[in-house]
């Protein structure tokens, strides 16, 4: 009876699909974790996404192959991320203020072209899109193999880019210049390493990756972009990288929490349990993690404040 | 003493007013990608906000919930505290005041309205209250918690109007409120109603708290630097906890605005990101009760004109929320605009 119950709200379909779920947050919550490493609070993860998931979905229209569209999406959330780096490094605005700017930007923008563009409003025409594909040996193995042998290719890359970003800022010498410049930026601007330039790279590298996480959803998850259709996620994938205390495994981990959830969420309604209670989780968690109930989450210490060379 | 100013001399408009005119700017290369002439796009955007008493009417109407959020968003700011979840506020204010506006139908109006009313401002005020005391009790910074109890909110009014508080029609809303429980439309056949004198009324107040009380002062105080002020004496928590009571009450009122004298009822997610536009009218208004009045009125207007310029131009409405990006971007850049519109030496 009990077993049941586990398995019905536990089981490979409903992991497989946590998976699916958790993908675009894992690229935006690596993207936060570098932004927010070097000292520059990350708020337009959220409007990166969106215009990653709308260029990436242009681009497919105009070359019918979404791989180059991954790139536009790349280079798109680059460029976004470059505007807030200028905003902040180079400008001083208010960390906070230039991504509300970006967020409310990208949803201005992304409407904006797609009327202008396509004449329509609401969705995008359909445009090819990366295919699910089967690994050859894994997908074999029982319940493994049906939780991680059938997926889309960007989920794979999701998962192999934690590895990287987990070496590159614990185990090579410029993940150690970053996270100095955001811990005492005074500390390594003496020993040479240019601050400004670092949070330039960081912050420009946070847009990329979080135009990835938007592109997923718009060409390879559906494939089509449609109005707002991040809904919010920038922000659970920020609510995954405080909840994962900065760290690509703990935003791993909690992204995969929180896409669980959302995977869950309709079977638990079944029982009773409303959904919308569900979909707060991620929300609460984070807020109980900031305020150190279950194991403080402090963040770098010079986030948010401008650097200024003497 | 930034903080510390309270008046509007012609020195402080120069980053206003030079932000809205690059935004403008901006907002010409995109009508250009639009295909259609800025100059009549504009003509367009200003004629309709502005050109008729009527038009006036509608542009004060769009302006009524920004003055609200603004006003809200600024008294935080006064305080030192970024509060970044008005959105949140107004829509946990709303669905109070509309479940008041729909119960007690057998009340006078003198008490039903004021009753939704306070409704309303009661939960704007504790749903702040909980990023207030998070910050001054346990240092937890407020952007994060006040981001995270927005979504709560949406998730929160999505279930109750869903759910327990379901009108009779298939649409996700409420049941419209009791004529008692309504702010009366007061220009007809726009949908201007009473909530604009509250709003008139919100500045006031707001205004004499900041300035003409000791808690005003307090608040201000904190905002200004907290370690001077606990060390004259003033508790640096309560003070935090109570702007941000303040802060959420006053921008709660643009959803009790909204669902009293607008759409008669609370319905699923209708603001158009009201509460994150009060963050653009604080910081355009320069954190001034008398400022927030008229960049709400600016943003008013773009949205009176945005509507009316999708309909008789090429140019989508997205136009002005580009522009309002743009607007809040470039005001928080003061360094560059200084730059651009360099100053003229006076005497």
């Amino acid at each position: 009876m009990w077993w049941e119950y586990i398995t019905y709200f536990i089981n490979a379909t409903v992991l497989a699909a946590a998976l699916r779920m958790a993908t675009p947050l894992i690229f935006a919550s690596m993207g936060g974790i570098f932004s927010e490493r070097s000292g520059v609070i990350n708020i337009g993860l959220e409007g990166m996404m969106l215009t990653g998931a709308f260029m990436g979905m242009l681009v497919t229209f105009y070359t019918n192959n979404p791989w180059i569209g991954l790139m536009g999406a790349l280079l798109s959330g680059g460029i976004v991320g470059m505007v807030h780096a200028v905003a902040a490094v180079r400008y001083k605005v208010d960390q906070v203020v230039s991504g509300t700017a970006i967020n409310i930007f990208a949803v201005g923008f992304t409407v904006f072209m797609l009327r202008t563009i396509f004449d329509v409003a609401g969705t995008s025409p359909a445009v090819p899109r990366i295919r699910t594909v089967a690994l050859p040996i894994v997908r074999h193995i029982p319940v493994v193999g049906e939780i991680i042998g059938y997926q889309n290719p960007m989920v794979y890359m999701a998962l192999i880019l934690v590895v990287v970003v987990h070496i590159f800022l614990f185990h090579t010498v410029w993940g150690l210049r970053l996270r100095s410049v955001g811990e005492h930026p005074k500390a390594a601007d003496t020993v040479g390493i240019n601050v400004f330039l670092t949070r330039y790279v960081a912050v420009i590298t946070s847009g990329a990756l979080a135009g990835l996480g938007g592109a997923y959803l718009s060409i390879a998850h559906l494939s089509r972009f449609g109005d707002e259709m991040t809904a919010g996620r920038g922000f659970i994938a920020l609510a995954a990288m405080i909840f994962g205390k900065w760290t690509p495994f703990g935003a791993l981990g909690a992204a995969l929490l929180f896409g669980f959830a959302d995977a869950v969420q309709m079977r638990l309604q079944e029982v009773g349990i409303p959904r919308h209670f569900v979909q707060m989780i991620p929300y609460i968690l984070t807020m109980v993690a900031l305020a150190g109930f279950i194991g403080r989450a402090t963040p770098p210490k010079s986030i948010g404040k401008p650097y200024e060379k003497e | 003493m930034e903080l510390q100013q309270s008046s509007l001399s012609s020195r402080n408009l120069l980053v206003p007013l030079g932000s809205v005119i690059l935004a403008l700017l901006v907002g010409a290369v995109f009508v250009l990608i639009a295909g259609e002439n800025p100059i009549t796009a504009y003509r367009v955007l200003f004629v309709e906000s502005f050109g008729s008493v009527r038009s006036i009417a509608t542009t004060l109407q769009r302006a009524t919930p920004l003055i609200f959020t603004g006003l809200g968003v600024a008294f935080a700011f006064r305080c030192g505290l970024f509060n970044i979840g008005a959105e949140g506020q107004l829509y946990v204010g709303a669905i109070a005041a509309a479940i008041v506006g729909v119960s007690f139908g057998d009340l006078p109006r003198v008490i039903h309205l004021p009753m939704a009313v306070a409704a309303g401002m009661a939960a704007g005020g504790i749903w702040a209250a909980v990023p207030g005391i998070l910050k001054a009790k346990l240092g937890v910074h407020e952007v994060i918690n006040t981001i995270m109890m927005n979504f709560v909110a949406y998730y929160l009014t999505d279930f109750l109007v869903t759910g327990p508080f379901h009108g009779g029609r298939w649409a996700p809303e409420t049941d419209r409120v009791f004529p008692t429980a309504a702010l009366e439309r007061i220009f007809l056949p726009t949908r201007l109603n009473s909530g604009i004198i509250l709003a008139v009324v919100a500045i006031v107040v707001v205004y004499v708290i900041l300035w003409k009380t000791k808690t005003g002062y307090e608040i201000r105080a904190v905002g200004f630097n907290p370690g001077a002020a606990e060390y004259g004496g003033i508790s640096v928590a309560r003070n935090m906890v109570l702007a941000m009571v303040i802060s959420g009450a006053v921008a709660s009122l643009a959803g009790v605005e909204q669902v009293l004298g607008v759409h008669g009822r609370f319905i699923q997610r209708f603001s158009p990101d009201l509460g994150f536009m009060g963050i653009a009218v604080a910081l355009l208004g320069k954190n001034h009760p008398v400022g927030v009045f008229f960049a709400a009125v600016l943003f008013g207007a773009l949205r009176t004109g945005g509507a009316a310029m999708d309909r008789l131009t090429d140019v989508p409405r997205e136009l002005i929320v580009i522009i309002q990006a743009m607007i809040i971007m470039f005001v928080a850049a003061d360094e560059l605009i200084r730059r651009l519109f360099p100053k003229k030496r006076k005497g």
